[in-house]
């Protein structure tokens, strides 16, 4: 029982506590009225972008592979999820299922996606595994720019590419429209919808890390020939990673297209993804705490930074430069190297005076 | 087709010194006229061994001679052009590297071949997959069938691991320590897929002679405890010639010579390919 309570055991503990605290503090702080409106504007953005972190992390701490068109997941299952709750307005009047059902929705959609654009992607490695990743991402934009679905007054669906479907009788309501994308969403997001989501997500990844499947995954990441030589099947693992990694930025995506009241898929561009790329990487490759705060620091920044008018993005970009050369420093390292040492030390004494 | 024809007119030639106890059973591998070819160049040609089911044998030759090449053709790391190889009789033509692992062949890798970022206890377990079957939503969910098989799975790790000597560094990442035990981990690793036949590249590399010797009464160990055939690669002779019970020698990716290692010692065309022949 004392291994429970060791090392990784303790980094995952302390990363479901730092979202829990920071979970309450936030309502508390909503509950007196003390956060501004701009700050609480943003609380499911943040939650969000912290799923998508985690979910890329899977994919490329975990995995091991550069994914450079995650976002296009996260307009799959936004498009799922919008589309589902539109259609499902009348029937689910709970607000909070209507969310769950199309989260669920985004979820299972964004895996289909994940086992399609996986079988020619994971045959690949490394560079051009990410170059196809950034095709595929391109390509799904596209596909919902030119996506047309509406409903007919009797209730059945019709799908058309590049122009309307053109048995839609007068009196149907439209989906999906093109570029325009979908209008007229219902805002049912909600903050502890994003907090649950973040949990989830989080249980998810530390137990599958945690089991036969995470060793097997990461064991391809380690060594391939190794892996291979005891028995892992390269092509299931790398599936399964992949295919979880999408579905959790299905869901994602759902909760954060209906946040707003028009989604269209520009906003899931390359820049998105380069964008939960950063996170991942400032946060460090494998370190689920790190991109949490890496995802929630980068999502307010910009807008912390309002003051600044018209060199926000510029300061942005400074103050990115300056934390991944303070958090690469190698003295920076060794003195915090250091301070874990130490800390590991006086652990061992203590256990050793228990004896 | 015409080759494997023909191969198996020929009787199976064998090193001809099986281990006592394995006279009369099936032996753990057969390799029939196998080679392979690189665009023209023949690196491993003809090659014929036999391995009975509890044999300590070695595969020696120069640099370059092909030995693990041998290696990489039964483990299916390259697929083999010609000849056939038969693992407990059974032939592996239609195998990839990792059926061959669950039908019984575990190796360890001349470069070291650890998973470093993960402890040495994940490294043992990685090599359990296959013995293990909850599904991942069991694992997820933290279901029964979850805590009973990792707990078992754990237990026969820290009991491999004690095998070797190494139960003290099962929580240490397995990149972080030094060479030699590396090398232990790699054999362990191995052993957890619970193979019929040990290959080891280059066991002793690096080693000091202390760890040598330790090595040397480990491998005999193995053989005894789990009664499972072992084929090493090694440069060190003390080791061969201590624990070999048959030596098979290739140069330029052909047979050499085959035999006890009291014969190889005394082969005058072994001590050729060895130290050159001499100008006189």
């Amino acid at each position: 029982m004392k291994k429970l309570l060791r090392k990784d055991n303790i980094k995952n503990l302390s990363s479901y506590i730092l979202v829990i605290v920071a979970f309450v503090v936030c309502q508390i702080l909503i509950g007196a009225k003390a956060m501004p409106s701009m700050y609480q504007s943003l609380l499911i953005p943040v939650c969000v972008y912290i799923v998508m972190a985690l979910s890329l992390n899977l994919t490329v701490g975990i995995l091991g592979e550069l994914s450079l068109g995650h976002a296009g997941f996260m307009s799959v299952g936004a498009f799922t999820g919008v589309a589902i709750a539109l259609a499902l307005k009348e029937v689910i009047t709970a607000t909070w299922l209507l969310l769950a059902v199309a989260m669920v929705c985004g979820a299972i959609m964004a895996a289909i996606f994940g086992v399609i654009i996986g079988i020619p992607v994971l045959r690949l490695k490394g560079d051009y595994l990410a170059i196809v990743t950034l095709a595929f991402g391109e390509i799904i934009k596209s596909l919902f720019t030119n996506l047309y679905m509406g409903i007919d007054p009797e209730g059945g669906f019709h799908i058309g590419l590049i122009t309307k479907p053109e048995d839609l009788v007068e009196g149907s309501k439209m989906l999906i429209n093109g570029s325009i994308g979908i209008s007229g969403v219902q805002k049912i997001s909600t903050f502890t919808a994003g907090f649950i989501l973040i949990i989830i997500s989080l249980i998810i990844i530390f137990n599958t890390v945690k089991s036969r499947t995470g060793r097997a995954i990461m064991a391809i990441r380690d060594n391939r020939i190794a892996a291979e030589c005891v028995g892992i099947n390269i092509t299931k693992y790398k599936m399964t990673a992949f295919v979880l990694s999408a579905a959790i930025a299905g869901a994602a995506g759902a909760l954060y297209s209906l946040n707003y009241s028009t989604i269209s898929a520009t906003k899931f561009d390359f820049n998105t993804s380069i964008l939960i790329l950063v996170f991942v990487v400032l946060g460090g490759q494998g370190n689920m705490i790190g991109s949490i705060i890496a995802a929630a620091v980068l999502t307010i920044l910009p807008e912390a930074l309002r003051q600044f008018a018209d060199y926000r993005m510029l300061v942005y970009a400074i103050v990115l430069i300056l934390i991944m050369l303070a958090t690469n420093n190698p003295t920076l390292k060794m003195f915090f190297d250091k301070i874990k040492k130490a800390i590991r030390f006086k652990k061992k004494e203590e256990a050793k005076e228990d004896m | 087709m015409e080759i494997k024809d023909k191969a198996k007119m020929i009787p199976i030639p064998s090193s001809g010194i099986l281990n006592e106890n394995d006279i009369g059973k099936q032996p753990i591998l057969e390799c029939i006229n196998l080679g392979i070819e690189f665009g023209g160049l023949k690196a491993v040609d003809n090659f014929n061994l036999t391995i009975g089911r509890t044999e300590i044998a070695g595969l020696i030759g120069p640099n370059g001679a092909g030995k693990t090449t041998i290696f990489n053709l039964l483990t299916k790391v390259y697929q083999p052009t010609h000849g056939t190889i038969l693992l407990d009789g059974k032939d592996t033509h239609n195998m990839n590297t990792v059926q061959v692992s669950r039908a019984g062949i575990a190796r360890t890798f001349q470069n070291i071949r650890l998973f470093s970022n993960m402890s040495v206890e994940d490294n043992v377990k990685v090599a359990m997959n296959n013995s293990m079957n909850y599904s991942l939503a069991e694992g997820i969910l933290r279901l029964p069938r979850y805590w009973g098989q990792e707990k078992k799975a754990h237990n026969k790790a820290i009991e491999l691991l004690d095998f070797m000597g190494m139960a003290d560094v099962a929580d240490v990442k397995a990149g972080s320590l030094p060479y030699g035990a590396q090398r232990r981990i790699e054999i362990v690793r191995a052993l957890a897929t619970d193979p019929k036949l040990l290959l080891l590249d280059e066991p002793a590399a690096g080693m000091n002679p202390s760890e040598t010797e330790e090595l040397m009464h480990n491998i005999k160990k193995i053989r005894d405890e789990f009664q499972i055939a072992v084929m090493l690669i090694e440069h060190d002779m003390n080791l061969v010639m201590g624990i070999c019970e048959g030596i098979c020698v290739i140069n330029f990716g052909k047979v050499l010579a085959k035999g006890t290692p009291e014969q190889i010692a005394s082969n005058p065309a072994v001590i050729e390919a060895y130290l050159g022949s001499s100008d006189d």
